[in-house]
């Protein structure tokens, strides 16, 4: 593998809510994707700039977002500003990606899971359903309470 | 005021059971106390020195009776007896088991209540004008724009992993009484030429170690903008806010970093983008929001003067009562600053008196103060003597409000974990002295703020004459500063030189406050004067 | 000497190293010497204590524990403005202990 490839592979992927078939690419760094034309997956870092993807979203079908500390918020707004510029590919949260972390990434547009070290499936399938409504309108197709209130 | 539907009832219920959950996997050792930090802390649950401290949302300091009474039996089924009524509006408790934290929310979410974001690195609970919907000099009641951005940004799922904290207020009169602009967001409800309602917005306030006044960032954002304009403001910050050190990662040092007009051009370049996608709530919403502050049925034809014939009742009136846009009622402050007190602490028992009083003599309603006072909104002139009377019989009657003895103080090292020095006994002896001495009447409005360390609690850098407690080698030691406010005037006060013990500090006040009695002209409070004369004096007569 | 405190996992309670177990009296605490960390990873994993840390102490003329910064002689007598919630209700001359 060459030195700028990195990322997970499908075997790490615990969560997954898409239907296609899981990606097999690996992740290349921001900065070689700008580089190259034929990467088709890419993994953020907390301090990349997700819009310096949004020319070349046509040919992306992986984004990684790495979570180095689940304290680093910066990926929550790289997923959405990938969704809300209608990235429709896979969004794979990895890194220090924790229990009580999953369902406000699902809500930023996450819809897949590949945690450093597996998570218990019982209490993951709780905080994924755990919210019956939100108050807050994202890309993730819910409709918040205030819409729920005035139709 | 606001009342929950069933959506926000489910949220706060929902919540509860959330962290019921996360308790169980914590006390199992599913998660380690890294990963529970952040979730206790997000649930109000802090480990201070003693013991787990728990802080309660009081949203825009706003509360009923039925609240105030649950507040009070939480603190006699959870805690000692007690709770510490604090700068932001909220009340906290101070020994709490974590075992019974879940128990405690439940009951908490019974009245409508929750604790919900008032720690972490997220959007706290937002803070308001205790005047709100009483006073004669606001446009509006800024409350419901309050409980609008309360809901969006309650579980934002985007901004809960911000740099660091994150705290609003929503201001609608020119005469700032929640100290809008020391805030990382600070809103003025305003109207444009048109006539039109819309929002100013303040971004980079803060005290800390490094204090900042807000700068106007944009003079108006229209109602049916707020949220997005909101959301651009913390999205620009949670991409940008420096992560490298702690220290620097309030919003303020983005801004001042990056200059306001930047920070500014970056917010309108996110905002535009935003308002594509159609996130912000219909102004529906704003309205059904509204009629739950309408004005409560005022009387009319009610007398406007009461029975001054007692001097302590007067004094009384002429310190806590602030006027009212409705003829014949006054805003009361009850004062939690009684001489040789512990600012802001109430017992259960007053707590339930307070509630008491609120029912019957303020349409069921009170308020929370930044100056940790208690405030009954709307109370009729010609039943103050009979409040007044009330008040008295549970040691509620102290008549001190802005004036020396009304010190806002932090916990301090007899409670905080961050703490250097103690706070409270500070504010004890001074107003002991000032008691003592007589002066704290003619002395008229003069805030004095204690801080027991460098993050500014207790808002020292906002005082006419604030007080900063350090570590000196290992003994405390107090700072002296001059010249700070919170108001309209928002200025931040000056260190006047080497620090003092804890006697010293307490001389020190005074020698400042001879300054002041010698050289002031009519009319001007200490702080004018301050600013009349400059620091010069005040340092001879302090390090003569 | 070295001492090792922190707080109850459940209660949150003040708690001190006494050999054996989590006492709530500094009188208790023991000198760990240089094994401090090994007891605290132990203790924390156990979830027996949180927050746990060492700090320097030293034995005063009476030979009870003194923790050398006063912020830990806080912790070990409780808040000084309220002599009724110390571990001392009873003796107020235990505040100048703290000072």
């Amino acid at each position: 593998m060459p030195d700028n490839t990195l990322g997970t592979s499908p075997d790490d992927v615990q969560f997954r809510f898409r239907d296609d078939e899981v990606v097999d690419h690996a992740a290349v760094t921001v900065d070689s994707f700008l580089d190259q034309s034929n990467a088709a997956a890419v993994r953020i870092e907390p301090g990349d700039n997700a819009r310096d993807l949004l020319p070349h979203l046509d040919r992306i079908k992986l984004v990684e977002v790495n979570f180095p500390s689940f304290m680093d918020g910066r990926g929550y707004s790289s997923a959405r500003v990938l969704r809300e510029a209608g990235y429709e590919g896979e969004i794979r949260a990895v890194g220090e990606v924790l229990i009580d972390q999953l369902a406000i990434m699902r809500r930023c547009g996450f819809d897949a899971f590949a945690p450093d070290n597996e998570l218990d499936a019982a209490d993951a399938e709780h905080a994924f359903s755990l919210w019956d409504n939100v108050y807050q309108k994202t890309t993730d197709g819910r409709a918040p309470i205030w819409q729920k209130r005035h139709g | 005021m606001y009342r929950y539907d069933q959506y926000d009832q489910q949220m706060v219920d929902t919540r509860v059971a959330e962290f019921r959950d996360q308790t169980r996997r914590r006390l199992e050792g599913k998660i380690t106390e890294d990963q529970f930090k952040p979730l206790r802390l997000q649930n109000g649950l802090y480990l201070q020195l003693h013991a787990y401290m728990l802080r309660v949302a009081v949203p825009y300091g706003t509360l009923n009776s039925t609240q105030m009474h649950a507040l009070a039996d939480i603190a006699d089924k959870y805690d000692r007896g007690y709770g510490h009524f604090t700068t932001r509006q909220n009340i906290q408790y101070n020994w709490i088991k974590l075992e019974e934290a879940p128990d405690l929310l439940a009951d908490l979410a019974k009245v409508e209540m929750h604790a919900i974001q008032t720690s972490g690195n997220c959007i706290r609970n937002i803070s308001s004008d205790q005047y709100a919907g009483a006073a004669a000099d606001e446009l509006v009641d800024p409350r419901p724009y309050a409980e609008l951005l309360r809901q969006w940004s309650s579980f934002h799922p985007e901004f809960l992993h911000l740099p660091r904290k994150f705290k609003f207020c929503v201001i609608a009169s020119d005469n700032d009484r929640a100290a809008m602009r020391l805030h990382d967001i600070g809103i003025q409800v305003v109207q444009n030429d048109a006539g039109e309602i819309g929002c100013a917005f303040y971004v980079g306030g803060g005290m800390g170690r490094t204090p900042m006044i807000a700068p106007l960032i944009r003079e108006f954002v229209p109602l049916d903008q707020l949220i997005t304009y909101s959301e651009a403001c913390l999205r620009v910050y949670n991409r940008y806010g420096r992560r490298d050190n702690k220290y620097k990662a309030r919003i303020k040092i983005l801004v001042h970093e990056l200059g306001k007009d930047e920070y500014a051009r970056q917010v309108e370049e996110e905002f535009a983008h935003l308002l594509e996608q159609g996130i912000e709530p219909p102004l529906a919403e704003l309205e059904r929001i509204k009629p739950f502050f309408a004005d409560p049925a005022f009387k009319t034809g009610l007398p406007d003067k009461a029975d001054r014939s007692d001097d302590q009742f007067a004094r009384w009136v002429d310190s806590n009562c602030m006027p009212h846009k409705a003829p014949g009622y006054v805003a009361v402050t009850i004062s939690l600053k009684p001489v040789g007190g512990i600012p802001g602490d109430a017992s259960s028992a007053q707590m339930h008196a307070m509630a008491d009083l609120a029912k019957d003599y303020s349409f069921d309603e009170c308020r929370v103060t930044h100056a940790q006072n208690i405030v009954l909104p709307h109370v009729e002139i010609g039943r103050l003597n009979e409040l007044y009377a009330k008040l008295a019989e549970a040691d509620l009657a102290t008549a001190n409000i802005d004036q020396i003895g009304d010190i806002i103080a932090c916990p301090g090292l007899d409670y905080c974990s961050l703490a250097n020095a103690r706070s409270i006994p500070v504010a004890q002896k001074i107003s002991q002295r000032f008691e003592a001495n007589g002066k704290g009447e003619l002395l008229g409005t003069l805030k004095l703020k204690i801080s027991g360390c460098i993050n500014a609690c207790g808002h020292h850098h906002a005082g006419h004459i604030g007080i900063l407690g350090v570590d000196k080698k290992g003994t405390e030691n107090y700072q002296l500063l001059l010249g700070g406010s919170e108001a309209e005037d928002t200025s931040l006060a000056k260190i006047t030189g080497p620090g003092f013990d804890e006697a010293g500090i307490v001389d020190a006040v005074e020698k400042a406050a001879d300054v002041y009695l010698a050289q002031r002209e009519d009319g001007e409070r200490f702080l004018d004067t301050y600013r009349r004369i400059g620091m010069d004096p005040f340092k001879e007569a302090l390090y003569a | 000497m070295k001492i090792l405190t922190g707080n109850d996992l459940m209660t949150g309670l003040v708690t001190w190293w006494d050999g054996q177990g989590w006492s709530p009296y500094v009188d208790n605490a023991v000198d760990v010497g240089d094994e401090a960390e090994a007891i605290l990873a132990r203790e924390e994993a156990a979830r027996r204590v949180n927050s746990g840390y060492a700090i320097e102490a030293s034995l005063d003329e009476n030979g009870k524990v003194r923790p050398a910064h006063i912020k830990d002689r806080v912790r070990a007598l409780g808040p000084t403005v309220r002599p009724d919630l110390t571990l001392k209700p009873a003796e107020p001359e235990a505040l100048n202990w703290v000072i």
